[in-house]
């Protein structure tokens, strides 16, 4: 049904493909809203969540897709693991599928793990977020809860504030977003920005206010403490100050538009609290959104062999 | 290929009439009574027992849909894009009497998987199908307590239906496919 | 010298007025009123009003010095932002640009603020440079919006370079934001070792460590390839080197964003001065040969350079009486300055003097941002009056400085600055 056998990234994935997984991700909203959550579809297949990387949410998210799509779940993450006694990445792969699983979905330190996972093992591969590189379901939900907000995403104006660099969350936007006809702007400390990343079609303006003036929808990313000491962000309230979505500044453009941030938030620095709290943010239809768009995803790439003509 | 027409509109707006008149006299307490449509037909359907219901008895019966993509027993070996439209049953069904209600019984397989996701919402205290047509052939032990026409096929020839609300004309017709 | 507050009413009378912004000379008179400009050329003078005679004199805009040292805070005992000031007005200038190597240095948007708010009791108009890394540790990005945002007008960590290729790479990314100038003192300290003067013959002869010229190009090389990926403003101070002037002029013909400096004693020594082992003339970068100090003059006279700027760098006593290689780097520079240019450049080398006040005037405003048409109606006045060529000779009473360390006691002079106007005071230099 999809043309890719596995979900590594957004770059070059077909237009109509994603937007088959959010309509498939909106009916599973509904199943979400039942009182038993839970459809068979998925009943029998094995999944691996395959996490080297720590990760609460979005394996949280993950377990819960899969759980409700009543497939089997394996949890396998990397500090208990068989890796510390110096098995080898491929060897630790290809145990797991020996053991007869059908899907993999990882999440890895190093750009490109996924792909070379795909070299060695026979199983679908989603990827959970590969280092700096792509984090595709994230985009799928955060484009999902774009279209829900205003019905479609072409020609939608996305502002992506923060660290973009090290960001797998901004990249794999990036994609999708420009993929469906939507127009991105990038924001963040200019030294957080790489250089090269207009070739892929985005517009640059580190005016902050600019850019709320201009965009729908602005999606908010952490700035991870850890790059405070290594001199690449002076402080806290300098980023704060330069970028941050704080309630004055919003009040002060008084426009429509609509927050998102893919978690986990630092309230205060990138976001203020009321902001995140406030009408204009989406933040949690977006939680609930990637739940949904996982299950349509885990769906589309685990169930069935063949697209044949419905009969009752 | 070659069609036969084996009802017409005014056939099938009597067979309606007649199902909603057997589905009031076999449930004493109508006001536990809800229609569940099942995707694509089924749910017009289902609205026309509903208003012919209400015509009759004064009665407004509530009304859901199903689509039962999600619960369908050949996902191992079909993949399925579900419905535009998707299931909506907004109220509980604990202590209900449902009456499924869709086109043409045939497998049963669709019935079962409607069964298996009406649990999603709820206990419900009966469950009752009624079909416009019955075309045998069953591969599960369903059957169906209201039917509107029995019309016994064989292999190679299908039974299809078509509804103002979804196509141009009401008609049941069968298909043959010649040699 | 005296600074007086300007009469209501001032006429600077039959001067010769060169404005270097437009590159027009008119004889004529300016009729300044509450401190602003209300005429220029040919003026109505009001009754009451007070003149000064100024045949024979030009009248040009106040002088602008992009890099200067006033040790305040931490080092008061050296220089104050007013004793500086009254350098500078001694020497002609109107505005400067201090550099925030003070101590606590000026790293965070508080220091800045401290400098902004000291500067409104200042006769003349002073701009702080906000450090690039906090305590220049060359590591950590200080809060450059934060301080833009309170009034820094660049960014440096003068005095010491940013050896760390990643770190000026970063600054100058994070200072387009704010699309002002990263000015990187560029000597490798790796190569510079433990030199104190020119590396070359005479620093062989003398014994002393030398400091070779490719300390300077070749990280003057490194920063215009940076400013050229980055897209950001480089401005390189105090161009010592032949080897520096070649790689700028090539790098500026493709980029407009990079501007270059060069200080009054780099064009008027050569290393052969410090055969005296004067510590005087112990700097940083240090002077170096005859071809050198050519070579910044040609690139003076291509435009290769933009402009002059002294680094003033005022020492005590102390820091300069002792053996040259325990020496402080550094020597004053704001009242020299004019002097020294003039007989170098428009006696010596035969230079138009407007173009030489292009170089004290617009060119250094422009390289900050700084408004640059000062004769256009209504302005706040900034005018220097000087004789373009009497001949003097420069001693200690020139000084103004707290800090007496110059080289230039003795020499012979070309051209004298003789009234400074600004906010509203008028200084003399005239005994």
């Amino acid at each position: 049904m999809l043309q890719q056998r596995h979900l590594l990234g957004l770059e070059g994935y077909p237009r109509e493909d994603i937007q088959t997984i959010i309509d498939t991700g909106f009916k599973f909203r509904e199943v979400l809203d039942r009182p038993i959550k839970k459809v068979p579809s998925l009943q029998g297949v094995t999944i691996v969540n395959l996490f080297f990387e720590n990760s609460t949410r979005t394996r949280i998210s993950f377990e819960l897709a899969q759980k409700r799509l009543s497939a089997d779940t394996v949890n396998f993450s990397a500090s208990s693991s068989s890796l510390k006694k110096g098995e080898s990445f491929k060897d630790t792969a290809q145990n797991i599928e020996a053991m007869k699983i059908d899907a993999v979905v990882m999440r890895h330190p190093t750009p490109g793990a996924p792909k070379h996972l795909t070299e060695f093992i026979d199983a679908v591969i989603i990827n959970a977020g590969d280092g700096t590189h792509e984090h595709p379901t994230q985009a799928i939900l955060d484009m999902m809860s774009l279209h829900e907000k205003f019905g479609k995403l072409k020609g939608l104006k996305v502002g992506i504030i923060g660290d973009i660099s090290h960001s797998r969350v901004a990249l794999s936007n990036i994609h999708g977003l420009l993929i469906m006809g939507a127009d991105v702007t990038l924001c963040g400390p200019p030294n957080l920005i790489p250089p090269f990343i207009k070739d892929l079609g985005v517009n640059i303006n580190y005016n902050v206010d600019e850019v709320i003036e201009w965009a729908d929808a602005l999606n908010i990313l952490r700035i991870q403490r850890e790059r405070m000491g290594l001199g690449l962000v002076p402080s806290v309230r300098e980023y704060r100050a330069m970028f941050g979505i704080t309630q004055e500044r919003l009040e002060s453009h008084q426009k429509e538009i609509v927050i998102m941030h893919p978690g986990p938030m630092n309230r205060g620095v990138e976001i203020d609290g009321t902001v995140a709290d406030g009408d204009q943010a989406i933040i949690l239809d977006q939680v609930l959104n990637g739940v949904a768009s996982r299950m349509a995803i885990l769906y589309l790439l685990c169930g069935g062999k063949t697209n044949e003509e419905d009969e009752s | 290929m070659s069609n036969k027409i084996l009802m017409d509109s005014d056939s099938i707006g009597r067979s309606i009439t007649r199902l909603s008149y057997e589905i009031l006299e076999k449930n004493s307490n109508s006001q536990d009574i809800v229609l569940i449509g099942i995707h694509n037909r089924g749910v017009p359907l289902a609205a026309r027992i509903q208003n012919k219901i209400c015509d009759i008895s004064g009665v407004s019966l509530n009304q859901g849909s199903l689509d039962i993509t999600f619960h369908r027993d050949d996902y191992r070996e079909r993949l399925v894009i579900p419905q535009v439209k998707g299931t909506d049953i907004s109220f509980s069904l604990d202590g209900k009497t449902v009456i499924l209600v869709d086109d043409v019984l045939y497998t049963g397989r669709t019935i079962r998987a409607a069964m298996d996701e009406l649990n999603s919402f709820g206990r419900s205290a009966k469950v009752q199908l009624a079909v416009l047509v019955d075309r045998g052939h069953r591969e599960l032990p369903i059957k169906a307590d209201y039917v509107g026409k029995n019309i016994p096929t064989h292999e190679g020839e299908h039974v299809n239906v078509t509804l103002t609300e979804t196509d141009e004309l009401d008609s049941v017709y069968l298909i043959r496919s010649v040699g | 010298m005296k600074i007086e507050k300007m009469a209501k009413n001032l006429i600077l009378k039959n001067g010769t007025i060169m404005d270097p912004f437009h590159g027009k000379t008119i004889a004529g008179d300016i009729w300044l009123k509450d401190g602003k400009i209300a005429g220029v050329g040919k003026v109505d003078e009001p009754k009451n009003s007070l003149t000064i005679d100024c045949s024979g004199k030009v009248i040009t805009h106040g002088f602008c010095d992009i890099h200067v040292h006033f040790r305040e805070p931490g080092r008061e005992d050296k220089e104050t932002l007013i004793s500086g000031s009254h350098s500078a007005m001694a020497g002609g200038f109107t505005r400067v640009c201090v550099m925030p190597n003070t101590n606590p240095p000026l790293d965070t948007p508080e220091s800045i603020n401290f400098i902004r708010e000291k500067a409104e009791e200042s006769p003349i108009y002073i701009h702080p440079i906000g450090a690039v890394t906090k305590s220049q540790n060359g590591n950590d990005l200080t809060e450059m919006g934060l301080m833009h945002n309170e009034g820094a007008v660049a960014f440096s960590d003068d005095g010491l370079p940013i050896q760390n290729g990643a770190m000026m790479r970063i600054a100058l990314e994070y200072a387009t934001m704010m699309d002002v100038p990263v000015i990187n003192h560029a000597e490798d300290e790796c190569l510079r070792a433990e030199g104190v003067m020119h590396e070359g013959k005479i620093s062989t002869q003398l014994g002393l460590p030398g400091n070779p010229d490719l300390a300077e190009s070749a990280m003057v090389y490194r920063d215009l390839e940076l400013a050229q990926f980055t897209g950001a403003r480089l401005h390189i101070p105090h161009v010592s080197s032949m080897k520096a002037v070649h790689h700028i002029r090539e790098m500026k013909s493709k980029n407009e964003k990079v501007t270059a400096e060069v200080t009054p004693h780099h064009l008027f020594f050569n290393d052969e001065s410090l055969t005296s082992y004067n510590t005087n003339l112990k700097v940083a970068p240090p002077i170096r040969t005859e071809s050198d100090r050519k070579a910044l003059i040609e690139a003076v006279k291509d435009g290769t350079i933009d402009c002059i700027a002294t680094d003033h760098a005022p020492h005590t006593i102390e820091d300069k009486e002792t053996t040259f290689d325990l020496a402080s780097f550094g020597m004053i520079g704001l009242e020299s300055c004019f002097g020294a240019v003039n007989k170098i450049l428009v006696y010596d080398e035969g230079l138009d003097l407007g173009n030489v006040l292009k170089l004290l005037t617009s060119n250094p405003r422009a390289v900050m941002g700084f408004e640059q048409d000062l004769f256009s109606q209504g302005t706040e006045a900034e005018i220097t009056i000087l004789d373009p060529d009497v001949e003097w000779i420069f001693e200690k009473v020139h000084v103004q400085s707290r800090s007496i360390n110059s080289p230039y006691y003795g020499e012979i002079f070309k051209g004298k600055v003789e009234f400074t106007i600004s906010r509203g005071l008028i200084t003399t230099q005239l005994s």
